[in-house]
């Protein structure tokens, strides 16, 4: 089973179905942290005794590990961050303001890769997508001809409803009209294999606690012919070859662009997390979500007035229905005390949600240490919870 | 009934109830005994601030007295809202300004309502408490 490797699982009897949210962190990822907290707890890339070169190194580590896993063609091009948001902010205001006039987004998009454009006073053009939520190409195309030169800012992955875009179509057809691309793979990282070049991805914005790793981590990758482009919004410490009262000079990519000491502790816990998944294997991981993906939707379609919001093709990790005349989060609340951990709710992808004339839904987002006996669990509450909640 | 006595009355019927979701049950089942509000009281005006879920609040007077009448899109909510119109309705303006109590604290409901819902109690008290202020 999956499941021992997360320590989480053995000290808690809430069936988790909520990793869109956040993923269970394996106990390598644990003890890589307090590996480096109890025992060589240094500062990075400043100080030179033996702890602080081993810190730099297994920091620096983390970078290498991740430019392979994402196929990325040199380390520099790996910038580390908070996490998706915060890499999102970073193009906003390193790259993009005063440079686009528009950026197209898709209509399954989360709130990171809405409002920072909206307070950045950036204009954006929403791409439509059909009645299965599947993305628009031909709408895509035409937004395109209408705005060339522009930044797509898309999500792989969509939290909500689990829809994979196209990401290799996208970057081609923007590619055509002059645009750059920002792929958000916040949720995509858990369940698909991310080749930066074969996608041909400009921008790629990952999530470490989505990743099965430490929380408040991430990274941005850049595509290295555009890295001259871009200027650091935040600087400081770290981030400088030489001062004085007179100028400053940067250093180059990445550390230009890392001001401050860093999460060191979470980055290197990342690295221990991209490690795990490459020995588990993402062939692995992708069988075993398809199957509990398929079988929680057959196992959901049996219930009565369910209404889903999309159809299973095309989709991975999330799935977002509704129970006719109830509401989601009085279903959250009432499985939540049978030990069932799902969230319900608009997901922080209102837009969408008033698209479709809801007020959110309840989602359902498993990983590959889901079990088939965790669905039927989770169905059991779902149908007590109904028949407490209907008159 | 003083709102006091109201507020014990609630506490005994629920710590009937050992088991959540019993418990659960019983505050949905409350919540069916709303009236529902005319759709043209269903208003951004009424709405209370502070739910993750729709509560519109409206008031109406008698004498000296208050009533509350709200409804609410949410079922648990629906039972929340019985619970606390039941309490600060047929009151008077003085009492319910007065009255400086933890409603879901002294129900022992903080444990099972999350607080997201705790705010959105705390908006309608709040919002019964401006109407009370009122002329």
């Amino acid at each position: 089973m999956y499941k021992d490797y997360f320590p989480y699982f053995k000290n808690s009897n809430i069936v988790y179905l909520d990793n869109a949210a956040t993923t269970q962190k394996p106990q390598v990822v644990i003890d890589e942290i307090v590996n480096y907290y109890s025992s060589y707890c240094s500062n990075t890339h400043r100080s030179n005794h033996g702890n602080a070169n081993k810190a730099t190194q297994n920091y620096e580590h983390t970078r290498e590990v991740l430019k392979k896993f994402i196929n990325a063609k040199e380390k520099h091009e790996i910038i580390f961050t908070k996490g998706v948001t915060e890499s999102i902010n970073f193009i906003v205001n390193s790259y993009a303001k005063n440079r686009f006039k528009k950026v197209i987004i898709s209509s399954l998009e989360h709130h990171s890769n809405i409002v920072p454009w909206q307070i950045a006073n950036i204009d954006f053009e929403v791409v439509k997508c059909n009645e299965n939520l599947d993305f628009d190409y031909e709408d895509f195309e035409n937004i395109l001809k209408e705005n060339p030169n522009a930044l797509v800012s898309i999500t792989h992955i969509s939290n909500a409803f689990g829809k994979i875009h196209g990401i290799k179509r996208i970057t081609n057809l923007a590619h055509k009209y002059g645009a750059k691309v920002l792929v958000d793979g916040a949720q995509s990282l858990t369940h698909k294999k991310t080749d930066v070049q074969d996608l041909d991805i400009d921008f790629l914005a990952i999530s470490s606690h989505k990743t099965f790793g430490p929380t408040g981590v991430g990274a941005i990758y850049i595509k290295e012919n555009l890295l001259n482009d871009i200027l650091p919004y935040q600087t400081g410490g770290a981030t400088i070859n030489d001062v004085t009262y007179e100028r400053s000079i940067l250093l180059d990519s990445p550390f230009k662009f890392e001001a401050g000491t860093q999460n060191i502790a979470g980055v290197i816990g990342f690295g221990k997390a991209i490690e795990f998944i490459e020995e588990l294997g993402y062939e692995n991981i992708e069988k075993k979500e398809i199957e509990i993906y398929t079988y929680l939707y057959e196992e959901l379609s049996k219930i009565d007035d369910i209404i889903f919001y999309s159809d299973i093709k095309n989709s991975i990790g999330s799935l977002s229905f509704n129970i006719k005349n109830i509401m989601a989060e009085d279903v959250g609340i009432l499985v939540d005390k049978m030990s069932i951990a799902l969230r319900c709710g608009h997901h922080c992808a209102q837009p969408i949600m008033k698209s479709l004339g809801i007020e959110g839904t309840i989602r359902v987002s498993i990983a590959f240490y889901n079990e088939k006996e965790d669905i039927d669990k989770l169905i059991i509450a779902l149908k007590k919870a109904i028949t407490m909640l209907k008159d | 009934m003083s709102i006091e006595k109201k507020i014990e009355e609630f506490k005994d019927d629920l710590e009937l109830f050992d088991d959540e979701l019993e418990k659960y049950q019983f505050i949905i089942d409350l919540g069916k005994k709303l009236s529902p509000l005319d759709e043209k009281e269903m208003v951004e005006e009424n709405l209370v601030q502070g739910c993750t879920s729709k509560v519109w609040l409206v008031k109406d007077k008698k004498n000296d007295e208050l009533i509350f009448r709200a409804d609410s899109n949410a079922a648990i909510v629906k039972g929340l809202v019985y619970i606390i119109t039941t309490i600060f309705s047929n009151e008077k303006k003085d009492d319910i300004n007065t009255l400086d109590i933890n409603i879901l604290d002294k129900l022992n409901l903080t444990e099972i309502i999350t607080p997201n819902r705790q705010s959105g109690v705390q908006g309608m008290i709040k919002k019964i408490k401006e109407y009370a202020k009122e002329k």
